[in-house]
């Protein structure tokens, strides 16, 4: 490693407050481009689900058979 | 090969075998670049110029260099759509517009922290920052004209034309640096002749590149995959996967 204490690390010569400002954001931007698909996925099949259920309810009731 | 792009067009085709390789894509790409952010942040000794801050190029470099290659994704994919009609072209094309624009965000925004300590300003109207500040709002543009239209079909060309138009800048970044006075520097990597740049910062940059174009990879799927749902979410196949996921 090329520092010696945690706070150097942190401080990095007056450097860090532009050096963690730039990783924080870019893992936040990461994990939002990371997660956001994946969510919207989430929701579309939880919505087909719920449709299909819905469907099967019709189906077996006999009231009404699928469109 | 044919073949091959006969099942491309399918959408279950595609949808489960984006899922295969995100399987193994998603955990490589993770440890890549945590691997490469501790060793770019850690394990590296300081530039003797610009001292720690030239830290940020770890992440800066890559996001600029993938934001353009996702750029030609999304317009080689408006342009198939455009041509042959291909709605899994029109689909990647919607889905790389968003992580285009995070990524160039990313490099304006990490490009602005670092210009301060070693410009002495958070922004310049340069050359290429004003070029790839233009990339940012085609990439928005896109985004927003896909959902100012209620007719998907006239958005996917409105959207491939616009991205195709917007081509014309993409020499112009990546030129900007030869062709104008500028505050930003010439690149440091080359491919042919000498990289002025030390093996010992070349080595976690060139991971760090690859890191990124994998995490674009897998936005690019995980996107088309949710996209896919959307389009298809009456037909049969997406009934299917559902009752195949209930059950588990």
């Amino acid at each position: 490693m090329y520092f010696d204490s945690v706070q150097e690390v942190l401080v990095m010569n007056g450097h860090g407050v532009y050096v963690w400002p730039a990783y924080l954001i870019t893992i936040l931007i990461i994990m939002a481009v990371f997660i956001a698909p994946l969510r919207r996925s989430n929701r579309l099949l939880t919505q087909v689900a719920s449709e299909v259920r819905r469907a099967n309810g019709r189906v077996i009731s006999g009231s009404e058979g699928e469109p | 090969m044919w073949t091959f792009f006969h099942k491309l067009g399918s959408p279950p085709w595609l949808y489960s075998i984006a899922g295969a390789i995100l399987r193994w894509l998603v955990p490589i790409t993770l440890i890549a670049l945590v691997v490469g952010m501790v060793w770019g942040l850690l394990f590296t000794s300081p530039d003797f110029r610009q001292g720690n801050s030239y830290r940020i190029i770890y992440i800066h470099v890559p996001a600029a260099v993938v934001a353009l290659a996702a750029y030609y994704v999304m317009a080689i994919a408006g342009a198939v759509s455009l041509i042959w009609r291909i709605k899994m072209a029109d689909v990647a094309m919607k889905a790389a517009a968003p992580v285009g624009a995070a990524l160039t965000f990313i490099a304006l925004f990490t490009g602005a922290l670092w210009g301060k300590p070693t410009w002495g300003t958070w922004w310049v109207w340069d050359a290429r920052i004003t070029s790839m500040l233009i990339l940012l709002f085609l990439y928005l543009g896109v985004v927003a004209l896909y959902e100012a239209f209620d007719n998907k079909e006239a958005a996917g060309k409105a959207c491939a034309v616009l991205s195709l138009v917007g081509m014309v800048n993409i020499p112009i970044i990546y030129k900007s640096v030869d062709w104008w006075y500028s505050l930003h520097q010439p690149a440091s990597i080359r491919f042919t002749g000498d990289s002025t740049i030390d093996a010992s910062m070349l080595y976690p940059l060139m991971l760090m590149i690859a890191a990124f174009y994998a995490l674009f990879t897998c936005c690019l799927l995980m996107n088309m995959r949710a996209e896919l749902l959307q389009r298809e979410s009456r037909t049969q196949w997406v009934k299917k996967l559902v009752s195949k996921r209930d059950r588990r």
